[in-house]
């Protein structure tokens, strides 16, 4: 099962939930799955950016999730 | 990936295409374009830090005669923030904010009309710090404001606060042998580009609206307006110009919705460029910063545990970088303990916007002057300790992913043996060291490649140039393509002549909109294969691309001549049409870049002054495509962060009007300011790239803060915790020291 971390910005979607095991095999799964179990948390997600197995994406909805990934979410990123 | 040995052209110094245009004064910049008939706008600003906006009566203005349109808020019904940012609806939120906009047939009756514009204010008191906003009982900026959006908790000026931490901070600190700490205080700074900001809009019977302007983002503010407009997108076409300096500031829109609604309503074109004082009072600075901060260590060197919180002005809207101000903070260090807490603060200023690497300088200028401390509480090199604690490929970042190759020590251990390093500084003179750091990002971007009938290559692409960029297009284009640089221009197309691309930020368009053109290239690889195939008789899969040209593969029995691109677009009529190589992709895995600066100053003792006597650079540029963009960036950045260390602050009297609007007293670096700029790049190939790109133009701003108050702190024996390291602060300093 994948590893989900919520920071603490996130955590008032998640109950307070700050690390959970999801059965997912892309981030849209994993995305559909939280949505779920902390109803609306979908759109606060789709504002996130997402750092898979070290990976930063602002947007990855396609990206698959392995059994043993870490998933981290994380501000989105912007710059001048 | 390319091994650099194998490159012709990346990594060569060619004459960028944007060149002679720029040299010979014919590049049009956002205020260049009239049309026939075009109104000038102006707007009316409050005189007021915080008041509310009791009525609004443009008749005055509307009388004048030459005057055809006047607006106020109510007329920019979308947005939300943005919109209220762009014209003020109920209250003015800063010295400066828009309350209303004319359009006349001169700027000169455009102004005399703003005189006859009457607003009925109820001033209210401005909130012009920190500390004044987050005091218990302070007055609000925005009253529905809840911290987190709470709405349990009463309003609050914190708009948000944000929190990372791991291990046992406590167990840390108990562990170290040494402790440095303090408060740092960083003022608003403006990113300072030349040109104001401009745009000029018409619109037609059908409603579909032309907009021209200065802009690191087209298509941002195609939406964006739409947006306060209650528009489509397909409403509006928006013409990108050349760019004088944007550093991140022209990531947003102020004119044009307003240029759009005056147009709409007059019939005629209408014009709006902005002064010098009105880009400082009413355009996005960055954040000043309150940081606190903390770091322990062992006497080895050993990293224990550190915190910080962080405190950072968002001005009048919520949004404050203070987000990848606490993702950076402790980014260059590998730690099992810290604790890092940041806020979003509401203050009656100018909403904040993106300024190079927004939010690293502010927090890593905090941490890095206690590093410095620290180092010097172990008697340790500041580089050794900064090498003993690096975080590397694996390193857990302290905003949790793992780095994959990272450039870091790689700068570090190339500074320590550089010559500028291993020379001391001159008697008089102290040296600072610190290290930079930003994330980098990708995200969408589209890229065509035309090839002419003479097979010239003409590359189409959406990212705005601010750094040399059509430059470092053509060079990859060129080494795919394996044609001469001399082949290619590239061209940066409005909102309808190209695909959409993201917008030139976070340094984004070498790596991003590079990786399309790449591909864009390699769309038309397959299609002269495909071509030359055709023409030999022969199966595609029997056919190479070498050199430029295309070639039957080894082994394959043809008795043919190579084909260039030049000869398949001669006769490309014969074999299916023009040729039109095209991509788009949503581009992951930046790669993040990391910088080493150490800087020499000077202390005139009886003035105050710093003066800048060497500075040196060592970043990790991936690879450099064109090195001579790469060393701009790191000087331009190194430059833009020495005068926010020097000189650069935003200063308001107590009723939160801005005193120093224009560059006479907001004192940006002239070039006998400073020293030459000594760069050095270290090459780190990022693996998501084709050729290893990593962005560079953030990185180079975040180290020259917390060098240069490092170096002063050498030469003066004591630290001046807050910037800029102005005459008046360091005269204060020095007196109250000595």
């Amino acid at each position: 099962m994948a590893r989900v971390v919520f920071p603490d910005h996130l955590r008032q979607h998640t109950n307070g939930t700050e690390e959970l095991t999801v059965v997912c095999d892309s981030f849209r799964s994993l995305v559909r799955k939280l949505d779920s179990d902390f109803p609306g948390i979908e759109e606060v997600l789709m504002k996130t950016a997402v750092a898979i197995d070290g990976q930063i994406y602002q947007d990855a909805w396609l990206e698959p999730i392995q059994p043993d990934s870490e998933v981290f979410f994380m501000h989105r990123i912007e710059g001048g | 990936m390319a091994e650099a040995v194998d490159l012709k052209a990346i990594g060569t110094r060619p004459v960028r295409p944007d060149g002679v245009e720029k040299v010979t004064g014919r590049a049009n910049f956002g205020a260049d374009l009239n049309l026939p008939g075009m109104l000038h706008g102006k707007i009316l600003r409050s005189p007021h830090a915080h008041a509310r906006i009791k009525s609004v009566d443009l008749s005055g203005a509307l009388a004048v005669d030459g005057v055809l349109a006047a607006i106020s808020g109510k007329d920019i019904p979308g947005g939300g923030d943005l919109g209220d940012n762009v014209l003020a609806n109920e209250k003015v939120l800063y010295d400066g904010h828009a309350v209303a906009a004319v359009a006349a047939r001169s700027a000169f009756i455009a102004e005399q009309a703003l005189d006859q514009i009457k607003v009925e204010y109820e001033v209210l008191n401005p909130v012009l710090s920190i500390d004044d906003a987050i005091a218990d009982g302070a007055t609000l900026v925005n009253e529905s404001q809840h911290t987190n959006g709470d709405t349990s908790q009463p309003a609050s000026n914190i708009a948000a606060v944000t929190k990372f931490e791991r291990g046992d901070v406590d167990k840390g600190f108990a562990e170290a042998d040494a402790v440095a700490e303090g408060e740092f205080r960083v003022p608003t700074a403006h990113q300072g580009y030349i040109e104001p900001h401009a745009c000029t809009a018409t619109i037609n019977e059908e409603g579909k609206a032309t907009v021209w302007c200065c802009t690191q983002g087209q298509f941002d503010v195609r939406s964006m307006t739409a947006n306060c407009l209650n528009k489509q997108v397909s409403d509006i076409r928006v013409i990108p110009s050349e760019i004088g300096g944007g550093f991140g500031g022209k990531t947003t829109i102020y004119l044009e919705p307003v240029a759009v609604k005056l147009s709409e309503i007059s019939g005629r074109p209408v014009k709006m460029v902005m002064s010098r004082e009105e880009v400082f009072r009413a355009t996005g600075p960055t954040s000043a910063t309150l940081c606190r901060v903390k770091v322990g260590a062992k006497n080895d060197g050993t990293i224990t545990a550190a915190t910080a919180w962080l405190a950072y002005e968002a001005g009048a809207y919520p949004g404050a970088p203070v987000g990848p101000g606490c993702m950076s903070v402790l980014a260059p260090y590998d730690l099992e303990n810290f604790r890092i807490e940041g806020l979003d603060v509401l203050v009656t200023k100018p909403k904040v916007a993106a300024y190079r690497a927004p939010g690293a300088p502010q927090s890593m200028h905090a941490m890095e002057c206690a590093i410095d401390d620290l180092a010097r509480k172990l008697g340790m090199d500041p580089i050794d300790l900064r090498l003993k604690n690096a975080a590397d490929e694996g390193t857990v970042a302290p905003y949790g992913p793992q780095f994959p190759a990272i450039g870091l020590r790689a700068c570090l251990e190339a500074a320590k043996v550089h010559p500028n390093y291993t020379t001391p500084p001159a008697e008089g003179q102290g040296r600072g060291v610190a290290v930079g750091f930003w994330f980098n990002i990708g995200m969408q971007s589209s890229a065509e490649i035309r090839i002419a009938e003479n097979g010239a290559v003409t590359i189409m692409e959406g990212s705005p140039d601010i750094g040399g960029s059509r430059a470092s297009m053509c060079l990859m284009a060129a080494e795919t393509l394996g044609i001469p640089y001399e082949n290619i221009n590239a061209h940066v197309g409005d909102t309808e002549a190209t695909g959409y691309c993201n917008t030139t930020g976070g340094s984004r368009t070498t790596f991003a909109t590079g990786m399309a053109v790449i591909e864009a290239c390699e769309d038309i690889i397959a299609q002269c294969k495909e071509r030359a195939a055709l023409t030999w008789e022969l199966d595609v899969d029997q056919v190479d691309w070498e050199d430029g040209q295309a070639v039957p593969k080894p082994g394959v029995n043809a008795d043919v001549k190579p084909l260039s691109l030049a000869d398949i677009a001669r006769s490309a009529g014969r074999t299916g049409g023009p040729l039109l190589g095209r991509a788009s992709l949503n581009a992951q895995g930046p790669g993040a870049s990391f910088s080493v600066n150490w800087t020499d100053v000077e202390v005139d003792r009886e003035t105050g002054k710093v003066d800048v006597k060497a500075f040196t650079g060592v970043q990790d540029a991936g690879r450099a495509i064109h090195p001579s963009y790469v060393e701009g960036q790191m000087q331009g950045g190194a430059v833009q962060g020495l005068g926010w260390a020097l000189n650069e602050e935003y200063i308001y009297n107590d009723d939160g009007v801005m005193e120093n609007a224009g560059f006479l007293d907001y004192r940006v670096p002239v070039t006998s300011d400073m020293p030459m700029i000594d760069t050095q790049i270290v090459e780190v190939p990022n693996p998501s790239h084709p050729y290893g790109v990593r962005g560079v133009g953030e990185t180079p701003i975040v180290a020259p803060l917390a060098a240069t108050s490092n170096a002063v702190r050498d030469v003066l024996g004591f630290r001046i915790n807050d910037l800029p390291l102005s005459p008046p602060r360091v005269l204060a300093a020095i007196d109250e020291n000595e």
